[in-house]
């Protein structure tokens, strides 16, 4: 199991722009995150796959959120309370009457679950509610694994253009996970 | 969706991003919420006449210090609050320390003063316009904070709210003292202070709303 100065290792150079290292923090958080959230809905009768859409809504989050981190901070009390705080928020939305023991210290550390995992949400489903421009932008270079400068070319946009979509588009995306929750 | 699917999509093409400058984002903030405090102070209410005098530049300069302080303290905890993971080691009681100290001085010079003069003392010329104009003029340096704070992952919104508030009410206290011409310890203790908390506790009920993510 990884530790802190693991991870931390890992989200510096993925703060850097080493996408290998990233792809290999986030795997890494995924299963830390399954076991944590599996755990806390198993207790008020959830099911997996709303654990899996927690998951995934705090992969989201750590994405979009990732400045905030200071690398000179420790990471696993930085992704915990994003955790936490993600679990509170999505109870408070699906209008949980149970509560849940919410945690203290390093919990989320504590497991590991691998299970090949699939939530509930259709991301090309919701790619398809972006505006163009964002999908394009998303589409081409976080699906296809085009460079920006490809990108820019193909949507008839500038390269920081790329980049601006990109980052609105994933936001769009996670606020739509947030909606599909509240039923 | 599978997990792995959107791992791989949010680490194809990573960017490098500049990290840890929420500090940085937030403290601007404040700053511009300043300018604005200031301009809508001299636009709306304009400098006080005497403000040349030496009297009224004490006065000034100590209600100054009082909104710095405010200011100083509640900004530093708002960007721990704005960080996730990064608010252990907070005493919000260190935001009291400026208030205290402003009360113990108004009621010193209140017990230096005959007991006749302490409703003059205390309500001042122009309570109403400084218990008006602060909040008033602490909504654009509010707005101006939240819109950082958002953009920051705070996840304790009532308490990143209220800070911000606090934040804003400082600044507008500070912008409003160019202007106000009450000069009181007693009066600056009860209506800045108060004021100031009315906009804390604005903040704390907005919070949640503003600040979700």
């Amino acid at each position: 199991m990884a530790s802190e100065a693991e991870l931390k290792a890992l989200m510096a150079a993925s703060l850097d722009g080493d996408a290998a290292s990233y792809r290999t923090l986030l795997d890494r958080l995924s299963r830390r995150l399954r076991a944590y959230y599996k755990g806390k809905l198993a207790r008020i009768g959830r099911s997996a796959t709303e654990a899996e859409d927690l998951v995934q809504e705090v992969l989201l989050a750590v994405h979009l959120k990732r400045h905030t981190y200071d690398t000179r901070e420790l990471f696993t009390p930085w992704v915990h309370t994003i955790a936490r705080y993600k679990l509170i928020d999505y109870l408070r939305r699906t209008r949980s009457a149970a509560s849940v023991p919410i945690d203290e210290g390093a919990e989320i550390m504590a497991q590991d679950d691998n299970a090949d995992a699939e939530s509930s949400h259709d991301v090309r489903k919701l790619l398809e509610r972006l505006p163009e421009k964002m999908r394009c932008a998303i589409e081409r270079v976080k699906l296809e694994g085009r460079s920006v400068a490809e990108a820019a070319v193909l949507c008839g946009i500038s390269e920081s253009g790329v980049k601006i979509n990109i980052h609105r588009g994933l936001q769009s995306l996670a606020a739509f996970i947030a909606q599909v929750d509240q039923k | 969706m599978k997990t792995d699917d959107l791992v791989v999509m949010l680490s194809t093409n990573v960017e490098p991003i500049r990290h840890g400058r929420v500090g940085r984002t937030i403290s601007i903030a404040v700053v511009v919420g300043a300018v604005i405090a200031l301009a809508i102070m001299l636009v709306g209410l304009g400098v006080r006449a005497d403000v040349t005098t030496s009297r009224a530049a004490l006065f000034l300069s100590l209600k100054l210090a009082f909104a710095f302080a405010v200011v100083g303290v509640a900004l530093r905890y708002l960007i721990m609050l704005a960080r996730p993971g990064s608010e252990s080691g907070i005493s919000p009681l260190a935001v009291a320390v400026p208030f205290a100290a402003i009360a113990l001085l108004g009621l010193l010079s209140l017990t230096d003063t005959p007991s006749g003069h302490w409703n003059r003392m205390v309500a001042g010329g122009e309570w109403l316009e400084c218990l008006l104009s602060i909040p008033i003029i602490a909504i654009v340096p509010f707005a101006v904070t939240i819109f950082a704070v958002r953009r920051a992952a705070p996840t304790n919104l009532v308490r990143a709210g209220a800070f911000a508030g606090l934040v804003a009410g400082g600044v507008s206290a500070m912008a409003y003292a160019f202007h106000c011409t009450d000069d009181s310890l007693p009066f600056v203790a009860v209506w800045y202070g108060g004021t100031i908390v009315l906009c804390t506790l604005a903040g704390a009920s907005l919070g949640p709303r503003l600040l979700r993510w």
